[in-house]
This record gives structure tokens, C-alpha cells and sequence, in this order.
């Protein structure tokens, strides 16, 4: 590649850059003041492109039709922020945190299907910028003046939220509740409305950023989680709430991967190497580095747990003899179940099944463990390939079965092992960097895994073909390996993590070497995530890179938060839950994603604790009333 | 000024204070004394709100106050400075005045940074520094000052004195002393009797989250058993 080449690449990756940064610079922003993980930032991203092509087509392509439609978008997706911060968020501030991202996360899907409904399925491309649509010749190439426009913006927003946030009351404030907030409110500040206002300004920027993108970019209805994981690895690796370092990550990811396409594919001592394949992982092999090297990121600070936010977690019980004689009943009804249910049934209570370990194996590292995972679908996913490629090169189904968990395990040791040395919301990017890094892996690599078409003809063995037959295997597997995950709660081990989870300090000083623990924790879930998605794919006889995506995880989160996450049984019920609901409702409307959104929403604002947690708290309320 | 009555208050299910009543007036430091645990930083914090009681009533300046945001009774003019300091380490000496700033009100003295600078000359050389850069001492009399900056009518604070040194907590006696001619109520928690003394007028003893002995200062001298019940190691 020439070094004017390299030269346009640069001016490219820049241009990128300034839209990627005024979004991470809003949720950072966000993150900062309120403590919420914006999983819906991406999808105000996408509502900032969308509205901004409709608004160009209303207003007209001139000059002062086209920015008064980039600003007229991102000043609606600010209201849209807001609004959605006072009528819903504002509720959960004193639920526990993980809540709060369940109820972003429902955000994302019923967005999703509004910009489906309003705008169809279709990729629109919006029109150039009036002005702007020429190109400029660089070192005997050609830049568009679009994108040196661009490459302004990023600094110019830079210097405005540094006056903002430095030299103004509104900033002074910001900055002190980000730091202490229920100090700032002792002091007299409404962290009310200071919380509406960075909604309001977050967003904002997630909508101007995705307004100023539509002369480069087609409005996608994939883009909200697309946005998402690269907003995340910029503020994770700039460092949660910090704006210069969230310009300076934008800037190294934005050019990295405008590096990687312009480089294509290059042969080094008979090796041929693709760059630009390299540009879905390379911002995750970045963060991943970066993570391990400056664990608060390049400009980041430590972060202790913000004050007035950290909640005790309540002791996790021994199951009551009454709880275990419902484990026994309700194992003895799964087991009779297939003499009076059709064949339907089975196949839907198989998936419950599996998903019910995949949950449980979460729940084991998110609740007793404190080690909140939003990439657990990896060693699920790990798993499920692992038994469909053993499978393919000849070892009988029973052998592959048996096998598979153990390279999900193997994948979960050696991924946590970076995992374990984080903690936080850092810790739970880290693990989102590596299952995107395996699932690009497996997308790439057609030799192998077959890439975006996945492996099929992965059918169990002749006896286990039968509906039935499987459905027991999978209930021995999955329901056995459920009861171990719960045996090892309440084994010293388990007892060590939740000590780690805890206090970790003062586990470590009596003798817990907690991030030992951890890391066989993480490892012994993988292990467990990897046994579901072994019975999983030979349940469909087929394995796509689906099942270690992105959403793949999020389900797995959204079923253990259903459910309640410092309850014991919770994961299950939310499992059961989720896999019914999502079945039911996509087979009964196109909209199905808004309409499970919206169940989430409505559980979250009525159930905070969960389903198992408030069937527990229903439970002992009339126990206790009983007794009085 | 401030009354509490019959107050209760817990952290989760633990039960913290029990049926409290306490008052404080214009121009009075009135002091809460007890071992450590004894519910007195949980005191403090009911009347903040910071902590929600589950029973009683808490008024302040002619109004109840136990339902209300904890910046909506801050608003009122009840300053509150913490136990554990908790400055805005990464804001400068001046934001951190900043944040405590409310408009002045009627009925109680008018702070300004200069001011203030007047009652902590330590602070005046470090204004734009940031919090985390000062010495403890500083940062107990920056906590002060940041509170004063909401030109409280009343004002709470949790053990003033711990952690310092012997010359500082001298400089906090008078601080202190010098709010009360400025006709401020002071409701202090100390386990501190020797500070007790040095500032204040009247004192409650807290034991176990109830309030075990009521009296002036000069009476809880003359109290030998009282003192060696409720307050000797």
C-alpha cells in the first residue's frame, strides 16, 4: 500500500472516528452521572439516522434543509432521552443496577421494531450534504469534503463539552455527582433533573452522531447493536467517563479499522492474511489489551463503587425441605411429561431445558459470583461447535457430547483468566470483547466452521433420534448439570466466591485467593454453558454463529435478571419465561421483539426482584403474616 | 429549630434508632455523644434524609421534613457534613464550594468563597487545587465550608474532630464556636467528651439507638455515674 494510500485511510478512519465519539462521549456521559449501562444508546444512535433521513426528505436537500435536519434529528432524539428518563428509567434508580440495564436492553427491541414499523426493512441511503458533495484532492487523491467536515466536528465537540463540563455550574455539578451523588443531593443538588439533563445531552449526541452519518452511511435496522459494540470498546477503552479519553480511543479504533480495509489482504512468507477481515475483531483485540495493560482504560481512573449506590447482597439460603420436595415434584412432572404431551411440546421443553442450564451457568458467575458477564453465549456457542466439528470428524455423537464442554471449558479458562483480573462493568466489557472476537472468528473462518452458514447434518445417534428419546437426555444433562452448579453454592467453593463477591479484601485476607476462585468459577460456567450448547445443537441438528452472537448473550442476561438474580431457582423460571414468551409471541406477530420488550419492561417495573424473588417474598410475607 | 420525635430508623432489617427525640436551637450546639455504633451518625443522617425513618416525626424551621428529598431539606438551610469527609476529589477547591452553593436566605449568615477563606486561611492558597491534593485536615475544614456555602440556618456534623490533630481540632472549636455567634444551630456527634466540652451547650447521650440521658453540659459534668456508664471505654 502506497503512503498516500495509508495517508486517505487515515483521513477516513478519522472521519469515523468523530461520529463514534459523540456517541461513546453521551454514554460516557450517562454512565458517569446516573451509573446505567445505556444498552438503548445505539438504538438513539439509529433514531438519529432515521429521523434525520426523513427530516432531509421533508425539509428539502439544501443547505439549510440538510443541517437543519442533522440538528432538528439529534435535538428530537435528545427529548426522545429525556423522556424516556423521566417516564421510565427515573423509577429504577433504586432498583438494583443490572435492572436498570434490563430495562434499556427492553428499550433496544421495541426501538428496533418502532424503526421497522416506521421505516420498513429496507437499507435507506440518505443524500450527500449539500455544499459538501465534491471531493478534494489530497496527495493525488481524492477526499470528500464530507469527511473533512467531519474530522472538524470531533474536536469541536470535544472543546464544547470540556467548556461545558469545566466552566459552568451545570459541569461543576455533573462532575461531583459522578463522583458522589448522594453527597451532591445532601448538598441540595436535584440530581432529578441533573440526571433528565445528561439523559437529555447523552442522547443528543448518540442522535447527532447518527444524523451526521447519513451521507456516509445506509440507515440499517442492524445498526443499533453494531453502534453499540464499538461505543462500549471506546469508552471502556478511553475509560468510563472520560471524554478526552472516549475522543482518544475513537480516534485509534476509527483509524485501525479504516487501516485494516485499506491493507486487504496481504502474503507474508506464504501466508495469506486478510486485514480487512481483521476489522471486526481489531477495536476487541484493542480493548482487550488495553484492559489488561491499563484496566481503567488510557484515561481512566479507578472507579471504587460509587457511594450511595452499593447494595448488600441478601445471603443466598439453603433451599427449604419444602423448595426440595418442589424440586422433586417438579423433576418427577418433567419426567412423566412426555406420556401425555405432543411432540411440539417436547421440542419447546427441550429448548427450555437447555436454556435453563445456559441461564443457570450465568447466573452461577453473575449472582453468587458477582462477576456480571455479557458474553456468556461464547462457551455456549463454544460448546455447540465443539460437538458439531468433533462430530463432523468422525467421533460418535455420544463421545462429541461428552467432549464439547470440556473446550468450552478450556475457552473459559483461558478467556477468563483476563476476565478475572477486572471487575465491574470492565469486566463485563471484556467478556462482550472476547464472545465477539469468537463469534467473528467463527463467522470468518468457511473452511472450519462454515462461517456465516454454520454446520449442519449434526443429528444425534440412532437412539437418541426420537423426540422423546432426546428430550430425556437433554433433561438428564441439563437438570443434572443444573443440580451440580447448585450443589457448588453450597460447597466451601461456593461459599469462597460469594465472600470474593462480597468483600473482596477481606476474603483475601483470610485466605481466599478470590481471584483463583474466580477464575475456576468462570471456567466451571463455561464449562456448564458449553454442555447446554452441545445438547443444543444436536437438538437442531444444525449450528449457526448465531449462537455465540451478541443477542445470544443478552437472552442469556435477560433470563437470569427475569428471574431475579439473588434467588437461587430465578434463572430458571426466567429461562422457562423467556424461551416460552419468545416462542409464543413470534409466531404471532412480526412486531414480536416490541412486544417482548414491552413484557420485559412491565415485569422489571412491577417484579424488581424478579419472578422467583418476588414469588419468595410473596411466600414469606404470608408465612410471616401466618405466624404473627 | 430542629426536632426530632419519636423517631425510628433502620438499615434494612436492622433496627438502628428507637422512638429518638432530640431538639436544637437558634444559636445553641447541642451535641450527640456515644460510643461508636451507638446510632449517631444514623441520627444525623435521618435528619438529612439520607436515611428514611419509619416512624416519628422530624421538623425543621416550622416544617416537617421526614418525607422530603434529602436536597429538598438541604434547600430548607439544614447543612449536613459527613463523617467520612467525602469531598469532590477530582474538583477543585473552588467547584467544590461551587456545588454547595445556594441562594443566600433570610435569617441566616451569607457565606462567600472569601469569606470562608477568612474562617480557613489554610484554604485560601489552594483554590484551584484538586481535592484529592489537600491533607485531611484541609479537607475536614473544605467539607465545612462547602456546606456553609448553602447558607444553612442549622447545620450537622459527624465527629468533627476524628482523625485530626491535636492543633486542628483546636482551629474546629473555634470554627465551631464562631457558627454559633453567627446564630447558627449546631448539632454535633462526637464520641470526643473533651471536644464536647469545648463547644457545646447542651448534649444527649445515645446508647444502643436510645436516647439514654439528657442534660447541660455542666450537669453531665457534675454526672460521674452517667458518664462512666454510657461513655467510658
Amino acid at each position: 500500500m502506497s503512503l498516500s494510500a495509508i495517508f486517505v485511510q487515515l483521513l477516513n478512519g478519522l472521519a469515523s472516528a468523530s461520529s463514534l465519539f459523540l456517541v461513546a462521549a453521551g454514554l460516557s456521559l450517562i454512565f458517569g452521572v446516573t451509573r446505567i449501562v445505556n444498552f438503548a444508546h445505539g438504538s438513539l444512535y439509529m433514531l438519529g439516522v432515521y429521523t434525520a433521513y426523513s427530516l432531509v426528505k421533508t425539509f428539502g436537500g439544501g443547505i439549510l434543509g440538510f443541517w437543519g435536519a442533522v440538528l432538528a434529528a439529534g435535538l428530537i432524539v435528545g427529548v426522545f432521552g429525556a423522556l424516556v428518563e423521566r417516564l421510565l428509567l427515573r423509577r429504577l434508580y433504586r432498583a438494583p443496577e443490572l435492572l436498570q440495564l434490563l430495562a434499556t436492553f427492553a428499550l433496544v427491541l421495541i426501538i428496533r421494531d418502532f424503526a421497522l414499523w416506521a421505516w420498513g426493512p429496507e437499507d435507506l441511503l440518505g443524500p450527500r450534504a449539500p455544499g459538501l458533495d465534491g471531493a478534494v484532492g489530497i496527495a493525488g487523491r481524492r477526499v470528500p469534503e464530507y469527511d473533512l467536515l467531519l474530522i472538524a466536528l470531533g474536536p469541536v465537540v470535544l472543546g464544547l463539552l470540556w467548556l461545558l463540563l469545566t466552566r459552568t455550574r451545570w459541569g461543576t455539578l455533573v462532575r461531583a455527582a459522578t463522583e458522589d451523588r448522594e453527597m451532591a443531593g445532601a448538598l441540595g443538588v436535584n440530581q432529578s433533573w441533573l440526571f433528565t439533563s445528561v439523559f437529555a445531552l447523552g442522547a443528543f449526541l448518540a442522535g447527532l452522531g447518527g444524523a451526521i452519518q447519513i451521507p456516509r452511511e445506509p440507515a440499517v435496522l442492524t445498526m443499533d447493536l453494531s453502534i453499540l459494540a464499538d461505543v462500549f470498546v471506546v469508552v471502556v477503552v478511553g475509560g468510563m467517563g472520560s471524554i478526552p479519553g472516549a475522543f482518544l480511543a475513537a480516534v485509534i479504533i476509527g483509524v485501525l479499522k479504516a487501516m485494516c480495509i485499506g491493507i486487504g489482504n496481504v502474503s507474508a512468507f506464504g501466508i495469506d492474511f486478510s486485514f480487512s477481515k481483521l476489522t471486526l475483531v481489531v477495536e476487541f483485540i484493542v480493548m482487550a489489551v488495553v484492559l489488561v495493560i491499563r484496566p481503567w482504560g488510557l484515561l481512566g481512573r479507578s472507579q471504587g463503587i460509587p457511594r450511595g449506590a452499593a447494595s448488600v447482597e441478601p445471603p443466598l439460603h439453603l433451599p427449604s425441605p419444602a423448595l426440595l420436595k418442589g424440586f422433586a415434584a417438579a423433576l418427577l412432572a418433567l419426567a412423566l411429561l412426555p406420556l401425555v404431551s405432543d411432540r411440539y411440546t417436547l421440542v419447546l421443553l427441550t429448548d427450555i431445558l437447555v436454556f435453563a442450564l445456559f441461564a443457570v451457568s450465568l447466573h452461577f458467575i453473575m449472582g453468587p459470583a458477582g462477576m456480571h458477564s455479557f458474553g456468556h453465549a461464547a462457551y455456549f456457542g463454544l460448546g455447540a461447535y465443539a460437538a458439531a466439528l468433533l462430530f463432523k470428524h468422525a467421533l460418535p455423537m455420544e463421545l462429541a457430547l461428552l467432549l464439547a464442554p470440556f473446550a468450552a471449558g478450556l475457552g473459559a479458562l483461558a478467556f477468563g483468566w483476563f476476565c478475572v483480573r477486572l471487575s465491574g462493568v470492565y469486566l463485563a466489557m471484556l467478556t462482550l470483547a472476547f464472545a465477539q472476537i469468537a463469534w467473528s472468528v467463527v463467522y470468518q473462518w468457511d473452511a472450519f466452521t462454515g462461517g456465516s452458514n454454520g454446520l449442519v447434518g449434526v443429528w444425534p445417534a440412532q437412539w437418541l433420534a426420537g423426540k422423546t428419546a432426546f428430550y430425556y437426555l437433554a433433561l438428564a444433562l441439563c437438570a443434572g448439570g443444573i443440580l451440580i452448579l447448585w450443589r457448588i453454592l453450597y460447597s466451601p467453593f461456593g461459599y469462597a466466591l460469594r465472600a470474593g463477591r462480597d468483600s473482596p479484601l477481606r476474603a483475601d485476607a483470610i485466605g481466599i485467593d478470590v481471584r483463583r476462585q474466580q477464575w475456576l468459577g468462570f471456567a466451571l460456567a463455561g464449562l456448564f454453558a458449553g454442555l447446554a450448547g452441545a445438547v443444543y445443537a444436536f437438538s437442531k441438528g444444525s449450528i449457526s454463529p448465531d449462537s455465540l452472537s451478541i443477542p445470544r448473550s443478552v437472552d442469556g442476561l435477560v433470563m437470569v435478571l427475569m428471574g431475579g438474580i439473588q434467588t437461587l431457582t430465578g434463572a430458571v423460571a426466567g429461562a422457562a419465561v423467556f424461551t416460552w414468551l419468545q416462542d409464543t409471541i413470534s409466531r404471532q406477530t412480526e412486531f414480536w421483539r416490541a412486544l417482548l420488550g414491552g413484557i420485559i419492561l412491565f415485569l422489571v417495573l412491577v417484579f424488581p426482584q424478579g419472578i422467583a424473588g418476588f414469588l419468595r417474598e410473596r411466600w414469606e410475607a404470608r408465612a410471616g403474616g401466618s405466624k404473627g | 429549630m430542629l426536632e426530632m420525635k419519636d423517631v425510628s430508623s433502620a438499615y434494612g432489617r436492622a433496627h438502628i434508632l428507637y422512638d429518638l427525640s432530640l431538639s436544637a436551637n437558634r444559636g445553641e450546639v447541642v451535641v450527640l455523644l456515644g460510643r461508636n455504633g451507638a446510632g449517631k451518625s444514623t441520627t444525623l443522617k435521618t435528619l438529612i434524609g439520607l436515611v428514611r425513618p419509619l416512624a416519628g416525626e422530624i421538623s425543621f424551621d416550622g416544617r416537617r421534613i421526614e418525607r422530603l428529598e434529602p436536597y429538598e431539606i438541604a434547600r430548607l438551610g439544614l447543612g449536613y457534613v459527613p463523617e467520612e469527609r467525602r469531598i469532590f476529589t477530582d474538583l477543585s477547591v473552588m467547584d467544590n464550594l461551587e456545588v454547595g452553593r445556594q441562594a443566600p436566605r433570610t435569617g441566616a449568615p451569607r457565606w462567600t468563597p472569601e469569606k470562608l477563606f477568612e474562617l480557613f486561611p489554610n484554604l485560601a492558597d489552594m483554590r484551584e487545587r484538586r481535592g484529592a491534593h489537600i491533607s485531611g485536615g484541609e479537607q475536614q475544614m473544605l467539607t465545612i465550608a462547602r456546606t456553609l456555602m448553602g447558607n444553612p440556618s442549622a447545620i450537622l456534623l459527624d465527629e468533627p474532630s476524628e482523625g485530626l490533630a491535636p492543633v486542628i481540632v483546636e482551629q474546629m472549636a473555634r470554627t465551631i464556636l464562631e457558627l454559633k455567634q453567627e446564630g447558627l444551630c449546631v448539632l454535633l456527634s462526637e464520641q470526643n467528651l473533651h471536644f464536647a466540652n469545648l463547644v457545646a451547650d447542651r448534649a444527649y447521650i445515645i446508647e444502643k439507638g436510645h436516647i439514654r440521658y439528657q442534660g447541660t453540659m455542666t450537669e453531665l459534668a457534675a454526672n460521674a455515674q452517667v458518664r462512666a456508664t454510657y461513655l467510658s471505654v
